[in-house]
């Protein structure tokens, strides 16, 4: 296969519509737990998994919508990196079953999960440090004849696929901005250069679906504009996204679509405009300053701080 | 002090057989550990049971390429049932499996019920089973000199055991170099930094690894057959020790690098002997005998990887931001 491989097919809309497109398409669901979805690409029907006596994921039901981007939140502990784990195959479930893009996947081993199409990052970046960025970002790529022992012996067999695996890497590394990095070792990179390596590094197999877990998680302020830009650019080009975030603002800012877990279940579905007002998240995630925007940057203040902190010691006493 | 014996003996370590059969089996090594992070602690066992293979098809009566493949064939076979179990566990646990599987190849080859077969104890000897490699020698009988190095041309520590030894040396860095460069290599390198990095972007981990084991485990059954074509096929002989000194080769030298096994080997024997023969001539038989000057010489080589595990963890060829013991 060539380099030239097609992209996974999108619609014929232009990017700048995507979102609103997407808007419409999700109008009509109903803000409920496993509310059917108009395009569902991802469907898991009752999956759980228990840690000894401790439930850790109890979903019922659960679809995501093509070409949308998804918000997996919940408070910690909520069991969304486990749901995740189990989704990409990094983790066996008890029961359960889910298809992507109507394959069953369940039990299937986390290489062939990423093959179908559904590739993931890890919540705590996973840069292989002693290889170099371009190196790392070759190593994403599919269809290279030279990953076979025998064809590796023989340059001419793999070297045209290695020069359209580099050009793509390329391409891609200067969309990142890391292009500049290419020859230097991965440890090298600060923490928010590794979760953007990681996530170009994901787009080398050219997914039809990305996994991002906690993309945010230990980036400085001037990175997460940008990356918020490359998940809403896949987006646009028609790539599924999945991403479990604790910003708050940050999944008002881009995501579609909201769905809430709480103690391995999940409590509530909905736009980020009007799930955060919904009773069931309010209980379980929210406590008792249910009615703050928790993406309110005035927050952060000291003032806010002290009153909340306050609040919350009255309400301990009262208990 | 007699320096041109002392001499003459370091240069015969260089391109001594045992040297050669080393570095083949650090080549190996290198395969594990320095490419896929794999920490085999059973090389030796490989190497036994590759020296086996080809000493019982030879007495079988099979020619000798048939022999050589009979014992890359039980390296093969031996791996597999390593890494069956293994491999889908992480990092340790192939390192206690492999010692304990190289221990029951041993202990199974010099077990008495099985003298009719591998020799029991006594091992088989030489005579046995070399005869059909040295009957495929193009020289001519009697011996040659040059410089320090003076051998037969095809008994058993012949220039034919050396031709054919550095020869499989010079094929196995020429592989190594075109593998370490290339895609294969790669993913081999992504394992070792990470798997699950390696399995989120779609490859099976597994199967890689299970490659590295058997190819590394293949290098290790010809290093043993190079090792025990000029002396005899004896299993103490080839016990844990045989796997640290391979170790100590592979580390000396520099993992993750081509000609690091080569140079570590080389290195080894000749400062050995060095040390031994030096000693031999200046401690006086009252305050030290010869059997103790050998122990000692060991002593000093385990000093040396110490100080080297703490100064240069890379070894001498490595490249520290690539691969280095992290001793801090």
């Amino acid at each position: 296969m060539s380099a030239e491989t097609p992209a996974p097919t999108v619609p014929t809309v232009p990017a700048a519509s995507r979102k609103a497109q997407v808007a419409r398409d999700l109008a009509d669901v109903p803000h409920a737990p496993g509310a059917p979805k108009p395009d569902a690409i991802l469907v898991a029907e009752d999956v759980t998994r228990t840690f000894g006596g401790m439930t850790a994921v109890d979903v019922d039901h659960v679809e995501v919508q093509r070409g949308a981007i998804t918000a997996l939140i919940g408070p910690n502990g909520a069991g969304k990196t486990t749901l995740f784990n189990l989704l990409t195959g990094f983790d066996r479930p008890n029961t359960g079953t889910w298809s992507f893009e109507g394959r069953s996947l369940g039990r299937v081993p986390a290489g062939k999960v990423a093959r179908a199409g559904m590739v993931r990052t890890f919540q705590l970046t996973k840069a292989l440090s002693r290889m170099t960025v371009i190196e790392n970002m070759r190593l994403g790529a599919t269809h290279q004849p030279g990953e076979n022992l025998l064809t590796a012996l023989v340059p001419p067999l793999w070297r045209s696929r290695e020069a359209e695996i580099t050009a793509q890497a390329e391409e891609l590394l200067a969309r990142f901005k890391l292009l500049e990095k290419k020859d230097d070792f991965a440890g090298s990179l600060s923490g928010g250069q590794r979760k953007l390596l990681e996530m170009a590094r994901a787009l080398m197999t050219k997914p039809t679906m990305v996994m991002l877990d906690e993309p945010m998680a230990g980036v400085n302020p001037a990175l997460t504009q940008s990356l918020l830009g490359h998940i809403q650019a896949l987006r646009d080009e028609g790539t599924t996204v999945l991403f479990v975030e604790h910003d708050m603002h940050m999944v008002r800012h881009i995501s579609d679509w909201v769905v809430v877990m709480a103690e391995g279940r999940i409590v509530a579905e909905g736009p980020p405009e009007t799930v955060m007002q919904n009773q069931a998240v309010v209980d379980a995630y929210l406590g008792a300053h249910h009615d703050t925007d928790l993406g309110d940057d005035s927050l952060l203040t000291d003032d806010v701080a002290e009153q909340l902190e306050a609040e919350a010691l009255v309400e301990k006493e009262q208990r | 002090m007699d320096w041109t014996r002392i001499l003459t003996n370091v240069a015969g370590e260089i391109i001594a057989p045992t040297t050669a059969a080393y570095a083949l089996a650090a080549i190996g090594l290198n395969v594990h550990f320095g490419m896929t992070g794999l920490l085999n602690f059973g090389q030796a066992g490989f190497m036994l049971i590759g020296a086996y293979g080809f000493a019982i098809a030879s007495m079988a009566g099979w020619p000798v390429w048939a022999s050589v493949l009979v014992a890359m064939a039980c390296a093969v076979v031996f791996a597999l049932i390593l890494g069956i179990p293994t491999l889908k566990l992480r990092g340790d646990y192939l390192s206690i499996v492999t010692i304990a599987a190289a221990e029951i190849v041993r202990l199974v080859g010099r077990s008495t019920s099985l003298t009719w077969l591998t020799g029991g104890n006594a091992g088989l000897a030489g005579d046995s089973f070399k005869g059909s490699f040295q009957e495929l020698s193009p020289l001519p009988d009697g011996n040659f000199g040059i410089g320090p190095w003076e051998y037969s041309n095809n008994l058993s520590n012949s220039w034919w055991v050396r031709i054919v030894g550095w020869a499989l040396v010079a094929l196995a860095c020429l592989t190594i170099w075109l593998w370490m460069r290339s895609p294969w290599g790669r993913v081999l390198k992504g394992i070792r930094e990470d798997e699950d990095a390696v399995r989120s972007l779609g490859k099976n981990v597994y199967s890689y690894k299970m490659q590295a084991l058997i190819l590394g485990g293949t290098f290790g059954a010809v290093a043993g057959i190079i090792y025990a074509l000029p002396r005899a096929v004896q299993p103490d002989s080839m016990g844990r020790p045989m796997t640290f000194y391979v170790w100590t080769i592979l580390l000396l030298g520099g993992a993750a690098t081509v000609f690091g096994p080569v140079l570590g080997s080389i290195l080894l024997w000749t400062t050995l002997m060095l040390i031994k023969t030096v000693l031999r001539d200046v401690v006086p038989t009252t305050v030290m005998r010869s059997e103790q000057i050998e122990m000692l010489g060991w002593v000093l080589v385990g000093l040396t990887l110490m100080l080297l595990v703490i100064f240069r963890p890379q070894g001498i060829l490595g490249d520290r931001k690539e691969l280095a013991i992290d001793v801090r």
